[in-house]
């Protein structure tokens, strides 16, 4: 399960893959990501080119696809030293499944999967785990409590979870509170949630649940996809408790600083 | 293949399943409860200890794997060493027709049965049952599973999809039990019917949770004893085990026997713990006169010859059921076939043919749990992606998807259409408002769905100056809202 160790990602050049979603839906949250690297002094820099990590075609087993459109990461990613992504699944998607869309045989992508698998760094393990920086000198105007949701891909993947708990915990006026079954699924899933949208609403139940449940004021989760998801069900159901992406939470506390 | 395969018929099962409140609160406390007891126990020492502990474990099991077929040779030598009669089962019909040779040989009328999920594959009983046997099932969840007229629907505990007053039910109907709430009572009650089965059957069947060819010895693991009472008061005892449950020493034994039950629940250990050898022997007192070791195939080797070998590593303890949050809103019955869960969506395909179970592979959310808890670290997910792979190879994609994935890497690979994909997204939301298109509507259906931007990621950063040029900063106006404020969720 332990990925391999990876070179440190200090004074390299950053590209930020923003991810479809985030793109299409939620480019505020891009924006956050792209104010807080800049915070802590990293300039960052957009590839035009860039689209989606293929995700929805991989798992639903749509090989060829997937792998032509992971040539286009590649074609995309081609100059980037260090790629950051706020989100754990394409993170995971990039690392994991990435080497094995490709076979030795296949020459030049195997090489640039292996490339974009090693230098790929989700949000927060980049800041924490890459940078060694928990402590982004950050404080929200008023006290507000949190919670954390550990996405799946993120937390059993790639070994999250102790990242962004640590950032919330340096964050001035932002205080951690427990959610119930907090890393389990919310049943989102990609395509699983039309596909069978019965389980996954019975799943997401659970979670808004436990979320109505919890002492937080608001849950904190690293990927768009499953804030889509919980979001969507705590709206339809009336609650009054949302899903805030943590590189959404990190910018309050930016501050006057934010321009 | 005796047990009817109705994985196909996935969906409107579960819905079943998930319209069930007495199954829903069962099976959600059974599988938690069992989920956090996993936790205490496998992690007792230490996270490394317990890791360490499954790696062990999946390397027994691996390496079992890789020589199986000169371990067989070597169990069946051994197990003869100790009396043993080694019969070889290829399918559900010989294994079965194997059974009922031997209780014709022996003028069997009366069977105890501990339990094998093996025989729920094979469909033993119901062969026994037609060749005139009286057959018990003494595992006390197998035996309510029995008196219902049910099948299993976890792979630890059968009963799970049943509440206590369900199970007070059964007793009260089919064993004119007094009624009673009082769980202690309803176990005596059944334990003093069980007693006088036990002590007159001609025949014991168990199935085998190792078979250990250094030594040619089955290991069976219990809770209860009623698998010893099985395996050692009738006359003839009949082992009924697959192939892929060899391990080759006693030490390989003690390390799986240990994650078993951890895994299972949360237990260090079974209460019974055995190493059968064999029939009574001369210096011994008691034990059958006659042990049969039956191995059966049943599909296990075509499994073994594809990319999927791994998945008999596989050693039945339903950590991946307790843990998946799938599994945990509906229970195994679903799944269509005899395993459920996510161990289920992998094998059954594989035993019944992948088009016989096609909604299987796409069972899941892919969150990994199932991986996490498994004690001899079997990739499940990624079996399911795989499975999902053969799928699409095979034509057996649902109609629609094919056209729907090319126009989508066809949007994909090109910055141009993908943002025309958006906006062509975005202006659809604004005249269809939640209304969405084929598939996708049934997102609506439990969900609302946010609102597209009306500035995309990539237009922001256009209309921003460039980190490495800076130009003028950016007001907070410019920003927009927060998706803490957002509305368009509502």
């Amino acid at each position: 399960m332990a990925l391999p160790a990876r070179e440190s990602p200090i004074g390299k050049r950053v590209s930020l893959f923003v991810t479809c979603i985030v793109d299409m839906i939620y480019p505020e949250t891009g924006m956050s990501v792209v104010d807080i690297l800049e915070h802590v002094g990293v300039p960052v820099n957009f590839p035009p080119d860039q689209t989606c990590c293929a995700q929805p075609a991989f798992n639903s087993g749509y090989r060829d696809e997937a792998r032509t459109v992971a040539a286009h990461f590649f074609k995309a990613f081609k100059d980037a030293e260090v790629i950051v992504t706020p989100s754990g699944s394409c993170a995971a998607m990039v690392r994991h499944e990435y080497p094995h869309l490709f076979a030795p045989e296949d020459g030049e992508p195997y090489e640039q999967a292996q490339r974009a698998a090693s230098i790929t760094w989700e949000f927060s393990e980049f800041l924490v785990d890459g940078l060694g920086m928990a402590n982004l000198n950050l404080a929200l105007p008023d006290k507000q409590t949190f919670a954390m949701h550990d996405a799946c891909h993120g937390l059993r993947g790639l070994g999250l979870g102790r990242a962004s708990r640590d950032l919330l915990a340096h964050l001035g006026n932002a205080e951690l509170r427990e959610l119930n079954e907090c890393e389990v699924c919310c049943g989102f899933g990609g395509l699983f949630s039309v596909k069978m949208p019965d389980i996954s609403n019975a799943m997401l139940s659970n979670k808004i649940d436990n979320i109505n449940a919890s002492a937080a004021d608001t849950i904190v989760t690293g990927d768009v996809s499953c804030l889509t998801q919980m979001n969507g069900g705590l709206s339809r159901n009336k609650s009054g408790k949302r899903v805030v992406h943590l590189a959404d939470v990190l910018a309050q506390g930016l501050g006057g600083e934010r321009a | 293949m005796t047990q009817d395969v109705q994985s196909n018929d996935f969906i409107a099962l579960a819905d079943i399943a998930l319209d069930n409140d007495d199954l829903q609160h069962a099976i959600g406390e059974g599988t938690r409860t069992a989920y956090y007891r996993r936790l205490d126990t496998m992690f007792a020492h230490s996270g490394e200890h317990g890791e360490f502990m499954r790696q062990q474990a999946a390397e027994a099991k691996r390496r079992a794997l890789r020589e199986l077929p000169d371990l067989l040779e070597k169990a069946e030598r051994n197990l003869q060493k100790n009396g043993y009669q080694v019969e070889w089962a290829e399918d559900a019909a010989q294994a079965n027709q194997l059974v009922l040779d031997i209780a014709r040989r022996h003028q069997v009328h009366t069977v105890t049965k501990s339990k094998s999920m093996l025989t729920e594959e094979l469909g033993t009983n119901h062969a026994m049952e037609k060749a005139g046997l009286h057959v018990v099932e003494t595992d006390l969840g197998e035996y309510i599973i029995q008196l219902a007229g049910e099948t299993p629907s976890h792979i630890v505990g059968p009963v799970m999809h049943k509440t206590k007053s369900e199970i007070r039910d059964v007793f009260v109907r089919e064993l004119d039990m007094q009624p009673t709430d009082n769980a202690e009572e309803m176990v005596a009650f059944a334990r003093r019917m069980l007693r006088e089965d036990f002590l007159s059957a001609d025949m014991g069947i168990s199935g085998g949770n190792f078979l250990i060819a250094e030594t040619g010895s089955i290991g069976l693991v219990m809770n209860e004893g009623n698998g010893r009472m099985c395996t050692s008061l009738p006359r003839v005892h009949v082992a009924l085990v697959g192939i892929e449950k060899i391990v080759d020493t006693v030490e390989d034994y003690i390390t799986l026997t240990q994650v078993l039950p951890s895994s299972s629940t949360g237990q260090k250990m079974t209460v019974y713990t055995n190493i059968l050898n064999g029939p009574s022997h001369a210096d011994e007192d008691d034990g059958p006169e006659h042990a049969y070791v039956i191995l059966v195939d049943n599909g296990r080797s075509d499994i073994y010859a594809t990319k999927y070998a791994e998945v008999l590593s596989c050693i039945r303890c339903g950590a991946c059921q307790n843990a998946c949050p799938v599994y945990r809103t509906m229970g195994g019955h679903a799944y269509g076939w005899v395993y459920g869960g996510p161990i289920g969506a992998v094998l059954t395909p594989l035993f019944v043919g992948l088009e016989n179970a096609t909604p299987l592979p796409h069972a899941s959310s892919l969150c990994g749990s199932c991986k996490q808890v498994c004690p001899v670290d079997i990739d499940l997910p990624r079996m399911l992606l795989d499975l999902r792979w053969d799928l699409v190879r095979e034509g057996e994609s649902k109609a629609g998807w094919d056209a729907a994935m090319k126009m989508w890497a066809i949007g994909m690979t090109s910055p141009t259409r993908f943002a025309l994909g958006g906006k062509a997204a975005r202006a659809g939301q604004a005249i269809m408002g939640d209304y969405m298109p084929g598939v996708l509507g049934n997102w609506s259906k439990h969900r609302d769905f946010p609102e597209f931007a009306p500035k995309p990621f990539r237009q922001l950063w256009r209309e921003r100056a460039p980190t490495l040029n800076p130009g003028p900063p950016r007001s907070p106006a410019s920003r927009g809202k927060l998706p803490i404020k957002r509305e368009g969720l509502s």
